[in-house]
């Protein structure tokens, strides 16, 4: 029997080793060359949403940070803000503070988890093994300071749930200065490598244009040389006291060029990593003192603020894979959300794929798909359900706006 | 095994793997496929999409199943579905569900929001001594 004219597919996932989280992606081969993807998303839905819907702003707190696990912090911190907006609570100075500090921290955990998922897609064993062993000490700061390691259920309307100790500090500080030390190190390690450069450079290229023109957004729309950091574009909590000593990092900053390809990526999240040590070293430095949380009794907060709330809000947080948007409504006297979107980075990431994995050798399928640092379990959340048959299906989008024009008249 | 979790644990299983806590000096070794496995680690609820893609790995997992298989559960997810318990669309928690597919699956709780690392290694003890006394009786 003659053999199946190209184009080939090829189905990875929704379960395979070079997938963390379960996905699945339908390529279509010309013998080695990536011609064509389609993605699949969904195996990781919870209905995360809707379950916000059906509790109270301090349960959904800790439902907000289950979203992800590994920037768990980024997600509980905007919901924080989101709803502070809509029911008007304002947080302390030195809580903006202790806000930035475990988000800057988890920047780090989450750079350097990267770092070592990428040489494990690389084939580079050693270089996962490094960069995790070099993750451990800053999940011992964040352990010192939030009381765990991955959830740390720190944030909280109005401020944060604990105080840093004086002796925390101090051995946060060391922690840090190790980092320091290291930096030289790891940068080496990463960037004069030659494996390293023959597997990354020009592989998985995002253009300029195409970061803007798919609404990329975090570290890969940074390599490709786009100024786009929530951070400094729109500061929040103490990042607006910081503005004149820190920046955005894009590659051309460090002597590297801005080619959006896999090795601008590690370039970015390195160099991030270390901006965010120096944030860290910084905020220790700044930490005004007083009241770590504006109301600190919880039942008041949470009848008399939050159950009387009405308003809605969007808020906006750099995560450490991009720009993460809560918007929240809530209505007086209803206990629950009224409406609860979540808008993670990796949705506004994976589109980009498509440009990136053209042209790709089916051997850089894992680094690509890596490269973008994807979280499914943060992204899988609409699914359309037939209510009649029970069965999924796809909706097309002029099919959805013309279920909500006839939903807005009464119609059914 | 990922079933529709938030990865918490699953980064805590990659920690429990790397030089801190270095899992390998026990002998206990990640393997690429179900078909490779002793142990199959589970974190989180299962939802409706995945349930059948857990029910099949759970099957690929070579036998004799009442000896070799622990289902080992990591975090509040697979004893209790954790926070998402009232979700439309989760088919667990995990126990419940692989208890339907095989009654005499051995199963070793983990728990914790995210489980430690050092918590994964005891459950991994835990599953050798069911292991053992399953082979005492037989």
């Amino acid at each position: 029997m003659m053999a199946k004219a190209p184009p080939y597919p090829l189905m990875i996932g929704p379960i395979h080793p070079a997938l963390k989280e379960p996905t699945m992606f339908k390529f279509t081969l010309e013998g080695e060359r990536v011609i064509d993807v389609d993605l699949q998303p969904g195996f990781n839905h919870r209905g995360i949403e809707y379950l916000g819907m059906k509790r109270n702003p301090l349960q959904v707190l800790h439902l907000a940070e289950r979203v992800c696990g590994i920037c768990s912090g980024a997600h509980q911190f905007v919901f924080a803000r989101v709803v502070e907006h809509a029911a008007d609570i304002v947080s302390t100075e030195r809580a903006d503070y202790l806000r930035v500090l475990v988000a800057e921290l988890e920047r780090i955990h989450s750079h350097l988890l990267w770092a070592g998922v990428a040489g494990h897609e690389l084939g580079f064993d050693s270089i996962l093994y490094y960069t995790w062993k070099v993750r451990e000490d800053v999940q011992d700061i964040l352990e010192l300071i939030c009381g765990n390691r991955v959830n740390y259920s720190y944030y909280i309307f109005g401020g944060v749930r604990r105080d840093v100790t004086p002796e925390a500090v101090e051995k946060a500080r060391k922690i840090l200065q190790g980092y320091r030390k290291l930096e030289d190190t790891v940068l080496n390690v990463f960037l004069t490598d030659p494996t390293i450069a023959h597997r990354t450079r020009d592989v998985g290229t995002l253009t300029y244009d195409n970061a803007i023109k798919l609404c990329a957004c975090g570290p890969l729309t940074r390599s490709a040389g786009v100024k786009k950091d929530v951070r400094f574009s729109q500061p929040h909590a103490a990042y607006g006291d910081m503005m004149g000593d820190f920046k955005a990092v894009i590659p051309s900053d460090y002597g590297y060029p801005n080619k959006g390809d896999v090795f601008s990526q590690i370039v970015v999240r390195l160099f991030e990593v270390f901006e965010s040590v120096r944030m860290c070293d910084w905020i220790l430095d700044n930490l005004p003192g007083g009241p770590i949380t504006s109301e600190p009794n919880l039942s008041a907060l949470l009848m008399a603020k939050l159950r009387m709330a009405e308003g809605e809000a969007v808020a906006r947080v750099e995560a450490p894979r991009g720009e993460d948007i809560h918007y929240v409504r809530l209505k007086k006297g209803k206990m629950e959300l009224d409406s609860w979107k979540v808008r993670v980075p990796t949705y506004g990431n994976i589109m980009s794929w498509l440009t990136m994995f053209k042209g790709a050798q089916i051997a850089d399928i894992p680094i690509i798909i890596a490269s973008i640092d994807p979280c499914i379990g943060c992204m899988d959340r609409v699914t359309i359900i037939d209510s009649e048959t029970g069965r999924e299906r796809d909706v097309h989008v002029d099919e959805i706006k013309s279920m909500a024009r006839r939903a807005e008249r009464g119609w059914k | 095994m990922n079933a529709a979790s938030c990865n918490g644990c699953d980064i805590e299983i990659v920690a429990a793997l790397t030089p801190r806590y270095d899992v390998e000096r026990f002998g206990i070794k990640l393997v690429g496929t179900p078909r490779h496995a002793d142990v199959l680690l589970v974190t989180g609820p299962v939802n409706t999409q995945m349930a059948d893609r857990v029910r099949r790995i759970y099957e690929q997992t070579p036998g004799p199943k009442a000896v070799l298989i622990c289902g080992l559960i990591c975090g509040n997810c697979g004893s209790s579905s954790g926070v998402y318990y009232d979700s439309y669309c989760i088919q667990g928690p995990f126990d419940e569900f692989i208890k339907k597919v095989d009654p005499d699956a051995i199963i070793v709780y983990v728990p914790g929001c995210p489980v430690r690392p050092e918590a994964i290694i005891m459950g991994v003890v835990e599953a050798w001594k069911a292991l053992e006394k399953m082979r005492g009786e037989a």
